[in-house]
């Protein structure tokens, strides 16, 4: 059996955040999962408060209200100003990272307005840099750049709800030929590879220069690169002689992607390891704390000690969490309470997609230092932390606060873990936190 | 839903159901190592749970393009929904193989044993002849073995023959040693190794008479010939495994087709045999981890003052245990491992030798070269055999197994 400090189970953002942040302090880290995580799904931005219903133009102070008219919402066990030490430290995570320069822009102050592959307005808090142009408040022309072999992302549509949309950012789309080694079929990752060569750039101001007017600014998929973001998109920029910036598109999310090799990069250098192909099957227990996982590799089973354990799973779209057929939700990993499951003759879902579904905030209750608690509130087990889209109380899809939500409660969890872990404060590890 | 249930392997059957569980998310399509280099190979996602669903059972297969599926298995890997692709896809290998014939060519790649027979007894000849530019040359055009591709140099002597005179030491504790093929032909040097290491650490080795797992069979869609082997050698194993002793192996991709690529992909889990091998059978460094955990590994290391780059290959990673020659690493004082921090070097068994793939796996391969490059190490360590013989083709750094270094470490050089 192997031993670790802490074991992280999911590697997407909260997983990787807490194990990252737990590294860097000194912690012996091992993350367990079933695969990739949701990084390669999501569209790399930080979006921490979007709708709260109304739509929110300053997600700090929106923040605060929700957190007060909304006691079991999870955004209380971290509040505004936790979610700000999260952002800081993501920021300066991605600015002293493997794919530097690239940074990411935005704060709690102001949401920015960026459109979606569909040209709907997405509020958005934190996001890359090659999206920040974007902003649609700014108001002004764009030209909505796509390529034809991409067929995941079409320009015309985008263009043309966002005329219609409220905003009143004048669009038209533009389409580009080229095809990176003459492929028939190319992913965004495909094209993302082919500008990180900066031939491939040259050809596409070549093309597109002479179609611009002058006062408009550039959308482009977010392909701009995956081993060097910030040149591809400085150079477009240079070379354009204007505004560019990224939309996302349907996965695979190159920016996603971006987020995902950055934070496995810093905990391969914080001395963290990822193990795939682990599926937590439960946990031995005494004295109510997990002693160690039991995982499935293959056709064995494993067992991973651990001091502690963050659980990162995600929700129903993960796996993190179950209905089955009979209407009993479950925790996968480690069988904990799951709270917010409409009773029988209650209504679970609405009529509408998008509307407030009961069934929508089911998940995993936690007391305020994210030990999870069953139906009376009792904590059920000491050393085991909860992040990410496995808490009950919230609603990502509706609020757009799934990636705040990821990034703050990881954090949060690991200052949790080295708190506990630290004997007294002002310790080593203490500094090492800040 | 799990595919298996506790310790029951339910089998190839529901390998093959588990594309129900894809959700088209594509991140599979962003870690193949082949799509990624050529449009030639549709990618993990389009070859298996897609195209599997028109793969009708008692139907003529007709899509070639997942003969360029290298079988590395990251997609399994990476896959968040737990669908064996990568097995699903060499499934798929199979029955076209069944249906327009295998060539001669993957045919005599798929049986190393043979190649090993023929070639030790006149191993300066043989070697002379796969390093003949010509003769190469001439067994290109005529059966498409790519006449650049790297090619072992045969030992002249076995590592059965070196076991059969060595004598054992005696010892608490005992392993089997399933060594392999590369090791039995081409690098006795480090069965001999490994023995001397398990030795100097208190455990006693027995080498069974073997043969070879089977694999390159399966990856080359020779299920029935491959079944055959597996059959062989875990009858050979198991009465080890019957008797508590753990069988460890120095071939990362050979100890996991006895852990469970036979099982899985071959459908051989009414086999017995292979079963209680299954259970039995590890990594020589994923065992060496264990001992250390139980304080059984001897840690006075000696110093290796050297800079290594460490690539984890990809069967190693399907082993699904993290990189333990990193943490064996880790005690060794003043080594200095680079992590290759690339998933594959491209060769993937035999992949790379033919003709048709060879320009693909050097493709492939190239951010581990330039890495390796980059870095200037004394040498490259790589768990596996084919990708050590890769590595050392493209970049001219010498590569050794991990327990060389460890060998080393341990003051038995």
């Amino acid at each position: 059996m192997s031993h670790h400090d802490v074991v992280v189970v999911g590697t997407g953002l909260a997983g990787l955040t807490a194990a990252v942040r737990l590294a860097e302090a000194g912690a012996r880290v091992l993350v367990v999962a079933k695969g990739i995580g949701s990084t390669h799904l999501s569209p790399g931005t930080i979006d921490v408060l979007g709708y709260a219903p109304a739509r929110v133009e300053r997600p700090g102070e929106a923040l605060g209200a929700l957190v007060e008219a909304q006691p079991a919402h999870p955004y209380r066990l971290v509040g505004a100003q936790g979610m700000g030490a999260a952002i800081g430290w993501f920021k300066d995570r991605v600015a002293n990272g493997s794919l530097a320069p690239y940074a990411y822009t935005g704060g709690l102050e102001e949401n920015l307005l960026l459109p979606t592959a569909i040209g709907v307005p997405r509020p958005s808090a934190v996001v890359p840099e090659t999206m920040a142009a974007g902003d649609l408040r700014d108001g002004g022309p764009v030209c909505v750049v796509g390529f034809r072999a991409l067929k995941d992302f079409h320009p015309a549509l985008l263009a043309d709800n966002l005329g219609r949309s409220r905003i009143g950012a004048g669009a038209r789309a533009a389409e580009l030929d080229l095809v990176p080694e003459r492929r028939t079929d190319v992913n965004a990752l495909g094209f993302a590879r082919a500008l990180d060569d900066p031939a491939f750039r040259g050809e596409v101001i070549a093309q597109l220069a002479a179609r611009l007017r002058p006062d408009e600014r550039v959308a482009f998929p977010a392909v701009l690169g995956i081993a060097d973001p910030h040149g591809a998109w400085a150079a477009l920029e240079h070379g354009l002689g204007r505004p560019v910036f990224e939309v996302p598109t349907l996965p695979p999310s190159v920016p996603g992607m971006r987020m995902f090799a950055i934070l496995r990069e810093a905990l391969r250098r914080a001395g963290g390891a990822v193990v795939l192909n682990n599926v937590v099957t439960g946990a031995e227990q005494a004295g109510g704390r997990v002693t160690a996982l039991r995982t499935r590799v293959g056709l064995r089973d494993e067992r991973r000690g651990a001091d502690w354990v963050v659980l990162a799973t995600g929700g129903f779209a993960s796996g993190g969490l179950e209905l089955d057929s009979r209407w009993t939700a479950r925790e996968t990993a480690l069988g904990l309470p799951v709270t917010g499951v409409p009773s029988p003759g209650e209504e679970r879902f609405r009529p509408d997609y998008f509307g407030d579904h009961p069934m929508g905030r089911a998940g995993v209750a936690v007391d305020r230092e994210l030990r999870p608690v069953d139906a009376a509130g009792e904590r059920v087990l000491e050393n085991v932390l909860v992040a990410g889209a496995t808490l009950a109380g919230a609603e990502p899809w509706r609020e757009k606060s799934g990636d705040g939500l990821s990034l703050a409660t990881g954090h949060r969890a690991a200052e949790l873990v080295l708190d506990a872990s630290t004997p007294a404060a002002g310790a080593p590890a203490a500094a090492a936190r800040s | 839903m799990a595919l298996h249930e506790g310790n029951d392997v339910l089998g190839a059957l529901l390998m093959r159901e588990s594309l129900d569980h894809c959700v088209k998310c594509t991140i599979c399509e962003t870690f193949c190592p082949v799509s990624n280099v050529t449009p030639l190979f549709g990618g993990p996602k389009y070859s298996g749970p897609q195209a599997e669903r028109f793969r009708i059972e008692d139907e003529p297969s007709s899509d070639s393009s997942v003969n360029y599926c290298s079988g590395c298995g990251i997609c399994t890997q990476v896959c968040p929904q737990g669908v064996h692709i990568a097995e699903i896809n060499t499934q798929a290998k199979a029955k076209y193989g069944a249906t327009h014939g295998v060539p001669l060519r993957d045919r005599i790649l798929a049986r190393p044993t043979l190649a090993g027979r023929l070639g030790t007894p006149v191993a300066p000849l043989a070697n002379w002849t796969l390093r003949n530019r010509l003769l190469r040359l001439a067994a290109e055009r005529m059966i498409g073995i790519d006449h650049r591709a790297p090619m072992p140099r045969f030992a002249g002597r076995t590592f059965q023959r070196w076991a059969r005179r060595h004598t054992p030491r005696r010892a608490n504790r005992r392993v089997a040693f399933f060594h392999g093929c590369g090791t039995n032909y081409y690098e006795p040097r480090l069965g001999a190794m490994t023995v001397a290491l398990l030795e100097h650490n208190g455990v006693a080795v027995e080498v069974p008479k073997q043969d070879c797992c089977g694999l390159p069979l399966q990856s080359n869609g020779l299920f029935d010939d491959a079944r055959g082997y597996a059959h062989r050698l875990a009858a050979r194993l198991a009465p080890f495994a019957r008797e508590g002793v753990d069988i460890v192996g120095t071939s990362t991709s050979c100890t996991l087709m006895l852990k469970r690529e036979a099982l899985e992909i071959l459908g051989m889990e009414d086999d017995a045999d292979l079963r209680v091998v299954s259970g039995r059978v590890f990594d020589i460094c994923e065992y060496l981890v264990a001992m250390h955990k139980r304080g059984e590994l001897k840690t006075d290391f000696q110093p290796v003052p050297e800079t290594v780059v460490y690539h984890a290959p990809c069967q190693q990673q399907g082993h699904g245990i993290g990189e333990p020659a990193l943490d064996l690493f880790a005690l060794v004082p003043e080594l200095r491992v680079v992590e290759s921090d690339a998933d594959c070097c491209g060769i993937a068994g035999t992949y790379g030798l033919k003709r048709e793939k060879y320009d693909i796996a050097m493709r492939v391969g190239a951010p581990l070269f330039a890495k390796i490059a980059d870095t200037a190490p004394d040498r490259a360590v790589c768990d596996s055999e084919t990708c050590r013989w890769q590595i050392e083709h493209a970049t001219g750094v010498r590569t050794a197994h991990p327990v060389e270094v460890l060998h080393r470490a341990s003051g038995l050089d």
